[in-house]
């Protein structure tokens, strides 16, 4: 466990805008300044559209100054499958390593969000699209249990495309393995926030994700269990409007509210105070 | 019921019919061939003896999909008996792909319930091909709760290509009531036990498979994706599921190994829809060994133990 004074990241990549000084969202088309972009939190000022972000980023908008200390960084993915596909498991990993400066898929550790001590992971996309596999398991059940331990919240910021195939049945498990964990920290009668970010998909979705005392999502965050071309070709039905969606999710009665990522930390702050065991 | 053979199990059909020629032939020339036929007798059994102990992970899958290989309701009535179905989740539909309900095994009363496939198409519309919904999922949490109320230990058969991938089952939250399972199976103060018993297809199989103990049969396999689905997106073609079910390590005893089960069961020779009375038994005999040996645990250290179990499955390096 490396303990920092000040937020300090296994990311070395902390802004996550692409190359270039001028973005285009992809959802209005509106051509941004980079400056601009990140002094909205990486929000479209247009349309609100939410960019994909960093899991360092994240953490620094939503920890009080100085507060976060980071636990297990140095867990490493292994190829215990020996898996050789088209691409090999291991080189996968390297390259990803490269390109993201992460270890893997997810930061895990302790901060405060307005002075409240809180147990929190934040799963990053550009990781092998934040796939679950042993190491993003085993981190979030090691801050789960630290949680128990402490009496503290835990917060747990999902973004995934699902299961890390390439370890089998072994990413299937950390379902359980995470789960298992937070049915202890909620016997503990300790409150877990749950926040679903674009995309929260496949086994953590039907995991962690959904569990959460309180169900927070991002505008217009693509949640759900299977991909919408596999519920197409299953079906062969039309899906409707909006379908698998923040909004359509709040709707259908999964998610207790939708908060833009401006009002994140407050709103956290503010649940906090209602839950939040007495200290 | 005359088996629709397998395409490996071709060369035990090709000698089966030579000896039925020669069988022929001996009585309707009456010759004596039955040195000849004693010889082919052997072959046949050495050629399956060959055949179904160097069964390739895909040739397994294809046994696991067998449309006449028992059915979780096949165990219910045979492996148990007395079993009294429950219906319903008491919140929206009864999922007929996950049939449960009370029934004895070995003189012990307990709960059961799991993954129903049909053999034939109208069968298995109503069971939805083995894919149950978020109610199928609900029910078992319904019957988990009444286990454990009545202190009936908690029995679940698994076989199903996956948790249904549906609109219905998107906007009921599937993912909610797989998830709420594996959360609430990890404290449910009652022995269970899982059994693998076809197809354990993913999180659909997962959401009744978190137990004490947790079985498979010999020719079952346990993905966290299809070996089509896992070819197509990493071999960019179907065609390639039988490298993908060799690289995704799932049959009993890649799991075994890597310690995701306790326990495989065996079947008989040539898989369990070869002989339907042995598979019965056999799965019969494992659970209610499991069942006595659970019953002896004091509750708490049966969640400590079991807690333990999934808490250790995972592999990585750094500290
Ligand atoms: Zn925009």
């Amino acid at each position: 466990m490396g303990i920092f004074s000040k937020p300090s990241f296994t990311s070395e990549k902390k802004r996550d805008v692409p190359e270039g000084l001028w973005q285009k969202c992809p959802s209005c088309s509106e051509v941004i300044h980079n400056l601009e972009l990140i002094q909205n939190l990486l929000v479209c000022p247009k349309c609100q559209h939410h960019f994909n972000l960093a899991a360092g980023e994240r953490i620094l908008q939503l920890a009080d100054p100085n507060s976060f200390t980071e636990h297990d960084a140095d867990l490493i993915s292994v190829d215990t499958l020996k898996f050789t596909g088209m691409a090999s498991y291991i080189d996968r990993l390297k390259s990803y390593q490269k390109k993201t400066g992460l270890k893997d898929a997810v930061i895990t550790g302790e901060c405060k969000i307005h002075e409240h001590p809180v147990a929190i992971a934040v799963m990053d996309f550009s990781f092998i699209a934040a796939t679950m596999g042993s190491v993003v398991g085993e981190k979030i059940a090691r801050i789960i249990e630290h949680a128990t331990r402490q009496r503290i919240p835990v917060i747990i910021l999902s973004a995934s495309g699902g299961a890390r195939m390439y370890e089998g049945v072994l990413s299937l498990m950390q379902m359980a393995k995470t789960c298992g964990a937070l049915a202890l920290h909620s016997k503990a009668r300790l409150p877990y926030i749950s926040i679903l970010t674009h995309p929260t998909t496949g086994g953590v979705s039907a995991s962690f994700a959904t569990v959460g005392d309180i169900i927070i999502a991002e505008p217009k965050a693509m949640v759900g269990f299977a991909g919408p071309r596999v519920i197409r070709e299953t079906t062969h039905q039309d899906l409707p409007a909006g379908f698998q969606t923040s909004e359509f999710l709040e709707e259908h009665g999964l998610v207790d509210m939708i908060v833009a990522r401006k009002q994140l930390r407050d709103t956290l702050g503010q649940l906090l105070s209602y839950i939040a065991p007495a200290r | 019921m005359k088996l629709q053979p397998l395409e490996f199990e071709k060369p035990i059909v090709e000698l089966e019919e030579k000896l039925a020629d020669l069988k022929r032939h001996s009585r309707a020339n009456d010759i004596n061939f039955d040195s000849e036929v004693q010889r082919m007798e052997g072959k046949i059994e050495e050629t399956k003896r060959q055949i179904y102990e160097n069964l390739t992970p895909w040739e397994r899958v294809q046994i696991a999909r067998h449309p006449a290989r028992p059915y979780t309701l096949d165990y219910l009535q045979l492996s148990f008996s007395d079993f009294v179905e429950l219906h319903g989740d008491r919140l929206f539909a009864d999922d007929r792909a996950m049939p449960g309900g009370m029934a004895m095994l070995g003189g012990v009363k307990c709960v059961a319930i799991g993954h129903q496939k049909g053999r034939e198409l109208k069968e298995n519309i109503k069971r939805n091909f083995g894919c149950a919904n978020p109610e199928g999922y609900r029910k078992a949490l319904r019957l988990m709760r009444l286990a454990e109320k009545f202190g009936m230990p908690f029995v679940s058969l698994i076989d199903t290509p996956g948790a249904y991938p549906g609109i219905g089952s998107e906007e009921r939250h599937i993912s909610e009531a797989i998830a709420v399972n594996l959360r609430e199976m990890m404290v449910l103060r009652v022995p269970t036990v899982a059994v693998v018993i076809g197809e354990g297809g993913s999180g659909g199989a997962l959401g009744i498979g978190v137990a004490d103990r947790v079985l498979m049969l010999e020719n079952a396999y346990y993905s966290v994706i299809s070996p089509e689905g896992c070819a197509a997106i990493l071999w960019k073609h179907r065609k390639h599921a039988p490298e993908a079910a060799k690289a995704l390590k799932l049959t009993a005893s890649d799991l075994l190994s890597l310690g995701v089960i306790d326990e495989v069961v065996s079947e008989p020779q040539g898989g369990a829809h070869q002989n339907h009375s042995a598979a019965i038994e056999n799965l019969k005999q494992a659970v209610a060994r499991n069942l006595r040996e659970l019953a002896k645990v004091p509750v708490e250290q049966l969640l400590t133990e079991r807690y333990e179990k999934f808490r250790r499955i995972g592999e990585f390096g750094g500290g």
